[in-house]
C-alpha cells in the first residue's frame, strides 16, 4: 500500500482530510497569543475569543465569567468538531479516530477510580471528565472496589477491555495501584496504536509511529521521573515502560535504574533528539521539563500537516487543539488570578 | 440588496468622484455624529487603530456592554421561541429609549425572567417527580398483582398436583420453595423506579454483574415519553423493580441507579398504603398543575410586554454596537477633546455629511463645530456605483468578476442591453418568452411583498435578478419573432408567407416546389421555411453569419471601451501601442469576415465563406475565381493580411520600451513636463509619488506585453468562435422545443383519445417548464454570463478595485444571525 496513497486516498480521506485543514487553520497564532496575553480581565478574553472560530459557543454566557466555563466552551469545539469527524468517517480512519480518544477514556477512568476512592460525589467526578473519553456506564465505575470489579463491572464493554488483561488483581484500590494501573492501560494503549498504524502502513505509520514514540518515550521519563523515591521497584518500573519508541529497549534499561533527576537527564542526552530537549534545562530543574516536552510534541505535531495523504492529521490536529486550550486555560487562570507576569511561563506557541 | 438614494444624475459609466475626507469631531458630539452618518449611510471610515486589539481600543467597554445586552436579548428570544411567541414585526412606536435606561430595563427583565424560570423549573421538577412516582405506582403495582396472580395460581396447581401424585412436569425446585415455611424466606429488599429506555439494557446487564446474577430484575414500558425532573427533556422511560437480597446488594444497586440517573421511588407493598400514596399523589398533582399554569402565564406575560418592544430593542442595540465599532476606528488627539476619523465618501455627499455633522452639533449643544476637510491622498479610492433596483443586478453580474478599478469604464452600462440580448439569441421562442415575462412580471407587482419576505435561496436568486429576467423575457420575445418560433410553431404574423406552391401536387413540403409570389416576409423568418427539408441548412447558416456578426460587433466595442479608459486616464501609451493595433488586427481579419456576410447576404452570392478566409492565409496571391464578391477582393486582402501582420509585432515591441524610456526621464527629474498631460489631480499623484519607490523592471513588462499579445492574438481566433454558442444553443433550443411538441403534443394528439391527450398535455407542460423553461434559461444564462465575462471584458476590463463600503444603518436589519 506504501507510496499509493495518494491514488486511493482521497475517495473516502479526502473530505475529512480537507476538513481537518480548514480546522487547523483556525488554531491561534502568535499573533492572537500576544493578544490575549495583554489582557485585563476575563471579559477582554471572551471579547477576543468572540472574534475568532470560538466566538458562538461564548457569546451567550453571561458575563461574569469563569475560566472553568471558557475551557469548557472551547472543549466542547473541539468534541463538536470531533464528532463530526467521526460522523462522515468510514474505516479505518473511524477507528484510527476513535483511538484518538481512548487516551482520555483511561485518565477518565482514572479519574473516577481515584475520586471514588476519596468518597467525591460521582456527579461532581462526571463534570471533571473529559468529554472526549466518555463511554456510556462511565458513571457506574464508582461501584467497583477492585480492579477486577472494575474490568467485569464496567470495562469489559469499552474499548479499553484488552488493555486490561495486564493489570487485573484482586488487590483493593489504592492511590498506587491506580497509578500503575494507569501507566500500564497506557503502555497497552499505545502499544496498540501504534500496531494499528503500522498495519494502516504508508505515511500514516511512518509519521504517527515518530509520534507516538516521542509520546512513549515521554511517559517513560515522566514516569521515572515521579517513580523516583516511591516503592516501585525498578522491574516494576521496566514493566511500565513502552515496548517501543527511541529509548526502546537500551534506554529503558539505563531508565530503570536511574535515582534522581540528573541521572535521568544523562540518559537522555545520548539521545539526539531529546539532547536539545534537557540542554535547555539548568541541573535540577524539572518544572520546565514539561514545557519543553510540549514544545517538542507541538514541532512535532504540526510537522504531520507538511505530508498530505495520511491520517496523522486527525492526530495531529486533536492534539494541537488540546494544546491550545490548555494555554488558554493557563492565560485566563494568570488573568483571573492577577499573575500576568507568569502568563508567558506555560503558553505554547503553536505557530 | 439595499437601494441607495442617490441625488446626483445617474451616471453608471464611470463610479463616483471619491475624495479622502477627515473629520475632526468633538468629543461631546461624536456619538450623535457618526450615528447621523449612519443614517445617511455615505461615509465609508477607515480603521486607524488597526494595529490596536479589540479590546485595547477607546471604546471597548461599551461594545462590551452592547454585547450583554445582546445577549439579553437573545436570552429572551430564544424563551420567546420556546414558548411559541414571535416578537411583534410591527414596530412599536418609537419613543426614545436611550442606552443606559435600556440596559437597566434588560437587567432587570432578565433578572424577573430568570426567576420565574427557576420557580418553574422547580414546580416543574416536582410535578415531574410526581408524574414518575405515580408511573411507578401503577406499573410496579401491575407488576406485583400479575406476580402474585401467577403466584396464587402456580400454588393451586401445586396443591391440586399433591394431592395428585405430582406431575412430572411440575418443576422440582418450585415445589421445594412452596413447600418451605414461609417464616423462613428471607425477605427479599426492592427498589423501584424508572430508567431511560435507552440504557435500561446496560443497566440490566451491570446490575446483573454487580450482583453476580443474585438480583431480579422486572421491567415494564412507559408508552409515553416522560419529562426528566432532572433534565427537563422528554425521554422514553421503564418503570423497573429490583429485587435483591443482602445490604451489600442493596448499596452497589443504589450506587448504580445513582450512575445511571435512574430516579428511585418508595414504593409499599401494602395494597391500602398504595392507593392511599396514589390519591396523595394525584392530588398533588392536580395542585402543582395548577401552580405551573398560573407560573406560566405569568412568564408568557412578561415574555409579551417584552415581545412588543422586542424588536426596537434589537435594533437600538445593534445601531449602538455598530456606532462604538465605528467610534473604535477613530484616533483619538493627543488632547483627548475630539476624535479624528478618516474615510472615503463621493463628492456629491459633501454637503450632506457637513449637515449631517452641523445638525449633530447643535442638537448635541457642543461648543465647537465638527471640521470637514478634504485630503490629498495617492491611495486609490473605494468604487461606488449609484444604482437602482433595476440597475442594481446588472452591476452585480458584472460586481461578480471583479469591482472596477477606481473610474474605469463600467461595463454595466452595455451589459443592460447586450446581457439579455445575447440571451434571447440563444432562447429565441416569444411563447416561452412570454411564460418568462408572467412570472417575472408577478415577481415586479408584488415587489413590495416579497422584498420584505424570507425567501428560499433559489427564490432569492430569482427576486434579486428578476429586472434582469424580465430584460431577458423581453428580448426574447423579440428574437422569437424574429426566429418566428412559438413553442415552435409559426405563424403568420406579419402578413403571409412569401412562398407558395406552384401548383397541388408539393404537399409534402420541399423547396423545390415552392415559388416566390410575394413580396418578402416583412419580419423574421418566413413560416414557410418550417418543417421544409432545406430548414436547418438555412437556419444555421443564417444563425453561425449572426452569431460572428454579434460578436465582432460586442468585441469591438470591447476594444473602443478601452480607448475612452485610455483617453480617460490619459494614456497615449495604450491609445498608440494598444488600442490601434488591436483595432486593425481584429477587423482586418474577423471585421473582414462580417463584411464578406454582409456582402453575401446583400448580393446573394454563392461564395464560400471559408474557402475565401482559409485561403487569404494559404495561398494570398491566388486568384479567388467564383468566390469573387467584389472588384479589388484580392488586393484588399492582401493589404489586410499584411496589416495584420504588422499589428503584431505594433503591439508588442514599442510599449515596453517607451515605458522604459518614460521611467529613466523620469528618474532624472525631468516628468514635471509629462505631469501636466492630465487634468485630474488624483490621477497624478499616485504616478509622481510612485516612481520614487517602484522600480522599473523591464523585463517584467516585457513578458507581461507578451502574454497580453499573445492572448490578444489568440484570443481573437478563439473569441470569434466561442461566439458561435449562440448559434449552437439557439439550435438546441428550437430543436428540443420541436422535439417535444411533435413527439409528445402531437402525438398524443394523433391518438384521438382524450386520457393520451391529457398525459401527453401534462407530460409536455412539464417538459416545457422543466426543460426548456428551467434548465434552457440556466445554460443561456450562463453562457450569455461567460461571453460578458470572458469575450466582452477581458478586452478592456481591469476589475481591481474595491467597493466603497458605507457605514450604514440600512444594512443592519439585513445582517442576521
Amino acid at each position: 500500500m506504501y507510496g499509493f496513497e495518494a491514488l486511493t486516498f482521497n475517495i473516502h480521506g479526502g473530505y475529512l482530510e480537507a476538513i481537518v485543514r480548514g480546522h487547523r487553520s483556525g488554531l491561534f497564532t502568535a499573533a492572537d497569543y500576544n493578544n490575549l496575553c495583554q489582557c485585563e480581565t476575563l471579559d477582554d478574553i471572551k471579547m477576543h475569543l468572540s472574534a475568532t472560530e470560538y466566538g458562538p459557543y461564548l457569546q451567550n454566557e453571561p458575563s461574569p465569567l469563569h475560566t472553568t466555563t471558557i475551557v469548557e466552551k472551547c472543549t466542547l469545539k473541539l468534541v463538536d468538531e470531533y464528532k463530526h469527524m467521526l460522523c462522515q468517517a468510514t474505516e479505518p480512519l473511524s477507528t484510527f479516530l476513535e483511538y484518538c480518544r481512548y487516551g482520555h477514556m483511561i485518565d477518565n477512568v482514572v479519574l473516577i477510580v481515584t475520586g471514588t476512592l476519596h468518597e467525591r460525589d460521582v456527579q461532581e467526578l462526571l463534570e471533571k471528565c473529559h468529554p472526549l473519553g466518555m463511554f456510556d456506564s462511565i458513571a457506574s465505575l464508582a461501584v467497583a472496589q477492585n480492579m477486577r470489579e472494575l474490568y467485569r463491572l464496567v470495562l469489559v464493554d469499552t474499548p479499553l477491555a484488552p488493555y486490561f488483561s495486564e493489570c487485573i488483581t484482586s488487590e483493593d484500590l489504592d492511590d498506587m495501584n491506580i497509578e500503575i494501573m494507569r501507566n500500564t492501560l497506557y503502555k497497552a494503549y499505545l502499544e496498540d496504536f501504534n500496531r494499528f498504524c503500522q498495519k494502516l502502513g504508508g505515511a500514516t505509520a511512518e509519521i504517527m509511529s515518530d509520534l507516538l514514540a516521542f509520546e512513549a518515550d515521554r511517559r517513560a521519563v515522566n514516569i521515572t521521573i515521579n517513580s523516583i523515591g516511591t516503592e516501585l521497584t525498578r522491574d516494576d518500573r521496566k514493566k511500565l515502560y513502552s515496548n517501543f519508541g527511541l529509548l526502546y529497549p537500551y534506554g529503558h534499561e539505563e531508565l530503570a535504574v536511574c535515582e534522581d533527576l540528573d541521572q535521568v537527564r544523562g540518559v537522555m542526552e545520548k539521545y539526539p533528539p531529546y539532547q536539545s530537549i534537557f540542554s535547555r534545562l539548568s541541573y535540577g530543574e524539572s518544572q520546565l521539563l514539561d514545557k519543553a516536552f510540549y514544545e517538542e510534541e507541538v514541532k512535532r505535531l504540526c510537522l504531520a500537516f507538511e505530508q498530505q495523504f495520511h491520517y496523522a492529521v486527525f492526530f495531529a490536529y486533536i492534539r494541537l487543539r488540546e494544546q491550545e486550550i490548555r494555554n488558554l486555560m493557563w492565560i485566563s487562570e494568570c488573568v483571573a488570578q492577577n499573575q500576568k507576569s507568569r502568563v508567558h511561563d506555560s503558553v505554547v506557541f503553536i505557530f | 440588496m439595499v437601494e441607495q438614494r442617490c441625488w446626483p444624475k445617474m451616471d453608471l459609466l464611470r463610479s463616483e468622484s471619491m475624495q479622502l475626507v477627515q473629520l475632526i469631531i468633538p468629543l461631546e458630539s461624536a456619538h450623535r455624529a457618526i450615528s447621523y452618518l449612519g443614517d445617511l449611510g455615505l461615509f465609508q471610515f477607515k480603521d486607524l487603530n488597526a494595529e490596536k486589539s479589540p479590546f485595547q481600543r477607546t471604546y471597548a467597554a461599551q461594545i462590551k456592554r452592547c454585547a450583554e445586552m445582546a445577549r439579553k436579548l437573545r436570552f429572551f428570544k430564544e424563551h420567546m421561541t420556546k414558548t411559541g411567541m414571535l416578537p411583534s414585526t410591527r414596530s412599536a412606536i418609537t419613543n426614545d429609549i436611550d442606552l443606559d435606561n435600556l440596559e437597566v430595563k434588560l437587567g432587570e427583565l432578565e433578572a424577573e425572567l430568570i426567576e420565574i424560570n427557576s420557580n418553574n423549573e422547580k414546580l416543574e421538577h416536582s410535578y415531574n417527580e410526581l408524574v414518575e412516582y405515580k408511573l411507578v405506582l401503577q406499573k410496579a403495582g401491575e407488576l406485583f398483582y400479575s406476580a402474585q396472580r401467577s403466584a396464587a395460581v402456580q400454588q393451586r396447581e401445586l396443591q391440586v398436583d399433591n394431592h395428585g401424585e405430582g406431575s412430572i412436569d411440575s418443576p422440582l425446585l418450585l415445589e421445594q420453595e412452596m413447600i418451605t415455611d414461609p417464616s423462613k424466606q428471607i425477605k427479599l429488599g426492592f427498589v423501584s423506579g424508572l430508567v431511560s429506555r435507552e440504557k435500561s439494557m446496560v443497566f440490566e446487564r451491570i446490575l446483573f454483574r454487580a450482583t453476580r446474577g443474585n438480583v431480579f430484575l422486572k421491567q415494564s414500558v412507559v408508552e409515553n415519553s416522560v419529562v426528566d425532573p432532572v433534565s427537563g427533556e422528554k425521554v422514553e422511560k421503564n418503570v423497573f423493580v429490583v429485587f435483591y437480597s443482602g445490604e451489600r446488594a442493596k448499596n452497589k444497586i443504589l450506587k448504580i441507579c445513582e450512575a445511571f440517573g435512574a430516579n428511585r421511588y418508595p414504593f409499599a407493598e401494602d395494597l391500602s398504603k398504595q392507593y392511599q400514596m396514589m390519591t396523595e399523589v394525584s392530588a398533588r398533582l392536580i395542585e402543582l398543575k395548577t401552580t405551573i399554569d398560573v407560573g406560566l402565564a405569568h412568564q408568557s406575560n412578561l415574555l409579551q410586554t417584552i415581545g412588543f418592544q422586542f424588536e426596537q430593542w434589537n435594533l437600538l442595540v445593534k445601531k449602538e454596537k455598530y456606532i462604538y465599532h465605528t467610534l473604535n476606528m477613530l484616533s483619538i488627539d493627543v488632547t483627548k477633546k475630539c476624535l479624528v476619523a478618516e474615510g472615503w465618501c463621493p463628492a456629491f455627499a459633501t454637503d450632506q455629511i457637513q449637515n449631517a455633522l452641523r445638525r449633530a452639533t447643535i442638537d448635541s449643544s457642543s461648543q465647537i463645530g465638527a471640521i470637514f476637510q478634504v485630503l490629498q491622498t495617492k491611495e486609490s479610492p473605494p468604487t461606488y456605483f449609484c444604482t437602482n433596483k433595476f440597475t442594481s443586478a446588472f452591476q452585480e453580474i458584472v460586481d461578480a468578476y471583479g469591482i472596477a478599478k477606481y473610474q474605469e469604464a463600467n461595463p454595466s452600462v452595455y451589459t443592460i442591453i447586450t446581457f439579455p440580448f445575447l440571451f434571447a439569441v440563444m432562447f429565441g421562442d416569444w411563447g416561452h418568452g412570454i411564460c418568462l415575462l408572467l412570472v417575472t412580471l408577478y415577481l415586479i407587482i408584488r415587489e413590495k411583498k416579497l422584498s420584505s419576505k424570507k425567501l428560499g435561496d433559489i427564490m432569492e436568486m430569482t427576486f434579486s435578478g428578476r429586472y434582469v429576467i424580465m430584460m431577458m423575457a423581453i428580448f426574447s420575445i423579440y428574437t422569437g419573432l424574429i426566429y418566428n418560433e412559438f413553442f415552435s410553431v409559426p405563424f403568420e404574423l406579419f402578413g403571409p408567407s412569401a412562398y407558395a406552391c406552384r401548383d397541388q401536387s408539393c404537399r409534402d413540403a420541399s423547396t423545390a416546389g415552392l415559388i416566390k409570389v410575394r413580396d418578402t416576409y416583412p419580419f423574421g423568418v418566413d413560416p414557410k421555411w418550417h418543417g421544409t427539408r432545406s430548414e436547418l441548412p438555412f437556419l444555421n447558416s443564417l444563425k453561425m453569419k449572426m452569431s460572428i456578426l454579434l460578436g465582432v460587433a460586442q468585441m469591438n466595442l470591447g476594444i473602443m471601451m478601452s480607448y475612452f479608459n485610455a483617453k480617460f486616464f490619459g494614456d497615449k501609451l495604450n491609445i498608440w501601442y494598444q488600442f490601434v493595433p488591436q483595432m486593425i488586427f481584429l477587423n482586418s481579419l474577423f471585421g473582414y469576415l462580417s463584411l464578406l456576410i454582409i456582402v453575401k447576404w446583400c448580393t446573394g452570392s454563392q461564395a464560400d465563406l471559408y474557402h475565401v478566409m482559409i485561403y487569404m492565409f494559404l495561398s494570398p496571391t491566388d486568384d479567388l475565381g467564383d468566390n469573387q464578391l467584389f472588384l479589388g477582393q484580392k488586393f484588399l486582402q492582401l493589404l489586410l493580411l499584411l496589416s495584420a501582420l504588422v499589428a503584431v509585432p505594433w503591439m508588442l515591441f514599442p510599449k515596453p520600451f517607451l515605458l522604459k524610456k518614460q521611467h529613466e526621464e523620469r528618474h532624472q527629474g525631468q516628468s514635471y513636463a509629462l505631469v501636466d498631460r492630465t487634468d485630474d489631480p488624483l490621477e497624478i499623484e499616485p504616478h509622481y509619488d510612485s516612481h520614487k519607490h517602484e522600480e522599473f523592471e523591464f523585463s517584467e513588462v516585457f513578458v507581461h506585453q507578451l502574454i497580453h499579445t499573445i492572448e490578444f492574438v489568440l484570443g481573437a481566433v478563439s473569441n470569434t468562435a466561442s461566439y458561435l454558442r449562440l448559434w449552437a444553443l439557439s439550435l438546441a433550443h428550437s430543436e428540443l422545443s420541436s422535439v417535444f411538441y411533435d413527439k409528445v403534443l402531437l402525438l398524443a394528439w394523433g391518438f384521438n383519445n382524450t386520457i393520451i391527450l391529457i398525459i401527453g398535455i401534462i407530460v409536455f407542460v412539464c417538459a416545457t417548464v422543466g426543460v426548456l423553461l428551467v434548465m434552457e434559461t440556466l445554460s443561456a444564462f450562463l453562457h450569455a454570463l461567460r461571453l460578458h465575462w470572458v469575450e466582452f471584458q477581458n478586452k478592456f476590463y481591469e476589475g481591481d478595485g474595491y467597493k466603497f463600503h458605507p457605514f450604514s444603518f440600512a444594512l443592519l436589519g439585513n445582517e442576521d444571525e
